[in-house]
């Protein structure tokens, strides 16, 4: 790698994800760490919002934190291409130099982050859930980032450190971090950046989007999850699922035999082969705890687990752990929690 | 039209607990090796491209030790025309911006021996790293446009593939004009089981092994030296100090006790 100027890249930045229409929740998530990092560097912290129709976010974006928002905003870039979206990020970045770049690890940030890097010539370091600035190899660089990420299905914690390269591309687990709070009237600068995709000579393009049916939220981004697994014994068994789900506020997740059974759809699907996720609160009902699930939710805060079988890993591991069959005990829960909200 | 695909594969160890040395490595002497998870899903997709499209030519490719063999032994059993292995100690301890320029390096070898390449798939991520980044940043050293977390290949032609990319909140499908790279989800597409055939076809298989001099590798972006990040260090995860069985006589009891435990949490 060919040496740069490290003391010319300066700025912290959050990728403001405007997905479909909507800016996602863990940009504030990002802000939360992000101010912390820039008031360490004594450093300005800024919102990169690429879309269409974008003014709408900015005032809150400022009110939670951002003291500058750049727009990329064009027809173009209306819905999400890896394409688009690195060559805009690419372009900006090129001009602006900031030190750091911080982007959801939502499937838009997994997504972008690896191509944004290699155009930039610079490191990415991937689904992180811890950050702080801090002395670095041979003690070097006080400026460069320690991120922390689970490897290995959760098995090994590595510290990674991009120490000769800027900006440094870190993308951020969703729920790592609390979401930014308010300052009602906070104000800003607000940046319209001039950008002309059609000279991009762009090969994708965004045919259809078919939102998900089902009212259900996201197991990527919710905070409490409730998963059910092979020992609910059939399909019509997930209705109990579902129905601590609701009385939990909590999104609806899977362990692997009943996604390939076909009683939920792969997207629910938590663990090695599906999808990791770090709620406050997992509630695993049925679920043994193979390696290959808890690959993918043992960064849990709290687990509950309730099962037939007591010696199962899964109820070795989790915080509080319920022997009791889930046809009796998920109803009668349901009924407590119920009491308890009224 | 026919079309060249290549699977991006590696090898990796089966996931479980890790062991650290003195030095604070990984003891990789107890491991046991195989293709990484969800890269089965890459190359039974890109072995049913073949079948789909007659005429098709469906390779692996993967960067690693010697050892890496025998993943792409067991890519010829499933059916692969063609395997390339990448191997050099200059490739050790490569990130992913090093790694994924190896792998560009060599896909544009192959495209120079084939006369093209109209398609990579990489799966969504491997089981150690992790990262999900090598896959775009081959797209991105190479120029070619790439989706992530593609669910379903709903056509391709000669000239453009569609895809269905799986997202937070609902489906999205994209097209892109070929050559392309996309990264797959294990929705996919089931693996098959090598054939008997295809297991004698391994066997007798001699594997090309390229250098970095035979892929034209500039120096300057192999291995560490060529690595942005570097790992400081490697720790076991804090053990979960969990394990607090709520008894009780009765289900009810139990209920009662629990949701007691998730309102001193304030998790209600």
């Amino acid at each position: 790698m060919s040496e740069i100027d490290l003391t010319q890249y300066k700025g912290v930045w959050c990728f403001g994800e405007v997905r479909h229409g909507k800016l996602v929740t863990q940009t504030y998530e990002l802000l939360t760490i992000g101010s912390r990092i820039a008031k360490e560097l004594n450093e300005k912290l800024s919102v990169v919002l690429v879309g269409h129709n974008l003014q709408g976010w900015t005032q809150e974006l400022l009110e939670a934190g951002a003291e500058k928002i750049y727009l990329l905003d064009h027809p173009e870039l209306e819905n999400f291409t890896d394409e688009a979206y690195t060559k805009a990020l690419a372009e900006l970045a090129a001009k602006e130099k900031p030190n750091k770049i911080l982007i959801p690890a939502t499937t838009v940030g997994r997504s972008m982050a690896g191509r944004l890097a290699t155009i930039l010539h610079t490191g990415a370091i991937a689904d992180v859930t811890d950050l702080t600035l801090g002395p670095g190899t041979n003690g070097a660089g006080g400026r460069a980032l320690n991120a922390i990420r689970p490897t290995y299905g959760g098995n090994l914690f590595v510290t990674v450190r991009c120490e000769k390269c800027r900006p440094e591309i870190i993308t951020v687990r969703p729920m790592s971090f609390p979401k930014a709070a308010r300052t009602p009237g906070k104000i800003g600068e607000i940046v319209n950046v001039p950008i002309n995709p059609s000279s991009w000579n762009l090969k994708t393009k965004v045919v259809s989007y078919a939102p998900e049916q089902s009212s259900e939220l996201d197991i990527g981004s919710a905070d409490k999850i409730v998963s059910g697994g092979r020992g609910l014994g059939k399909p019509d068994n997930f209705n109990l699922v579902r129905s601590l789900a609701k009385a939990l506020g909590a999104a609806v997740g899977s362990s692997r035999p009943p996604v390939d059974s076909g009683w939920i759809p792969y997207r629910h699907q938590v663990g090695l082969t599906g999808r990791t996720v770090k709620p406050k609160l997992y509630v695993a009902c049925g679920i043994s705890g193979q390696i290959q699930h808890l690959a993918g939710m043992g960064q849990a805060d709290t687990i509950i687990a309730i099962n037939r079988d007591p010696e199962c890993q899964l109820m070795k591991m989790a915080t509080f752990s319920v022997e009791a069959d889930l046809n009796e005990f998920i109803p009668l829960l349901v009924e407590e929690i119920g009491k308890q909200k009224n | 039209m026919p079309l060249n695909v290549i699977a991006c594969i590696k090898q990796t160890p089966a996931t479980g607990a890790i062991q650290l040395d003195q030095k604070g490595e990984i003891v990789t002497s107890a491991m046991t090796y195989g293709i990484s998870p969800l890269d089965e899903y890459a190359l039974e997709e890109a072995l049913r491209i073949k079948e789909r499209v007659p005429g098709s030519w469906t390779a692996a490719l993967t960067m690693g030790p010697a050892k890496a063999q025998e993943i792409l032994r067991e890519s010829i059993a499933r059916g692969c025309d063609a395997v390339y292995h990448l191997s050099d100690d200059a490739f050790e301890g490569s990130d992913t911006y090093a790694t994924s320029y190896i792998l560009s390096q060599g896909i544009r070898k192959i495209i120079a021996e084939k006369g093209k390449v109209d398609l990579v798939i990489c799966a969504k991520q491997a089981s150690d790293g992790e990262t999900g980044q090598v896959g775009p940043a081959i797209a991105a050293w190479l120029d070619w446009p790439n989706v992530s977390f593609v669910k379903k290949i709903e056509e391709t032609t000669d000239k453009i593939i569609r895809v269905v990319r799986m997202m937070e909140d609902g489906q999205d499908v994209v097209e892109m004009a070929l050559p392309a790279l996309i990264s797959v989800v294990k929705e996919i597409a089931e693996p098959r089981l090598p054939s008997l055939k295809g297991k004698m076809a391994a066997k007798k298989a001699v594997i090309p092994t390229w250098k970095a001099a035979d892929i034209s590798a500039d120096a300057a972006k192999i291995g560490p030296g060529g690595s942005p990040t570097v790992i400081l260090k490697k720790e076991l995860p804090p053990k979960r100090s969990g394990g607090m069985k709520i008894d009780g006589a009765t289900a009810q009891e139990k209920a009662r006790k629990l949701v007691e435990k998730m309102k001193e949490l304030k998790l209600l």
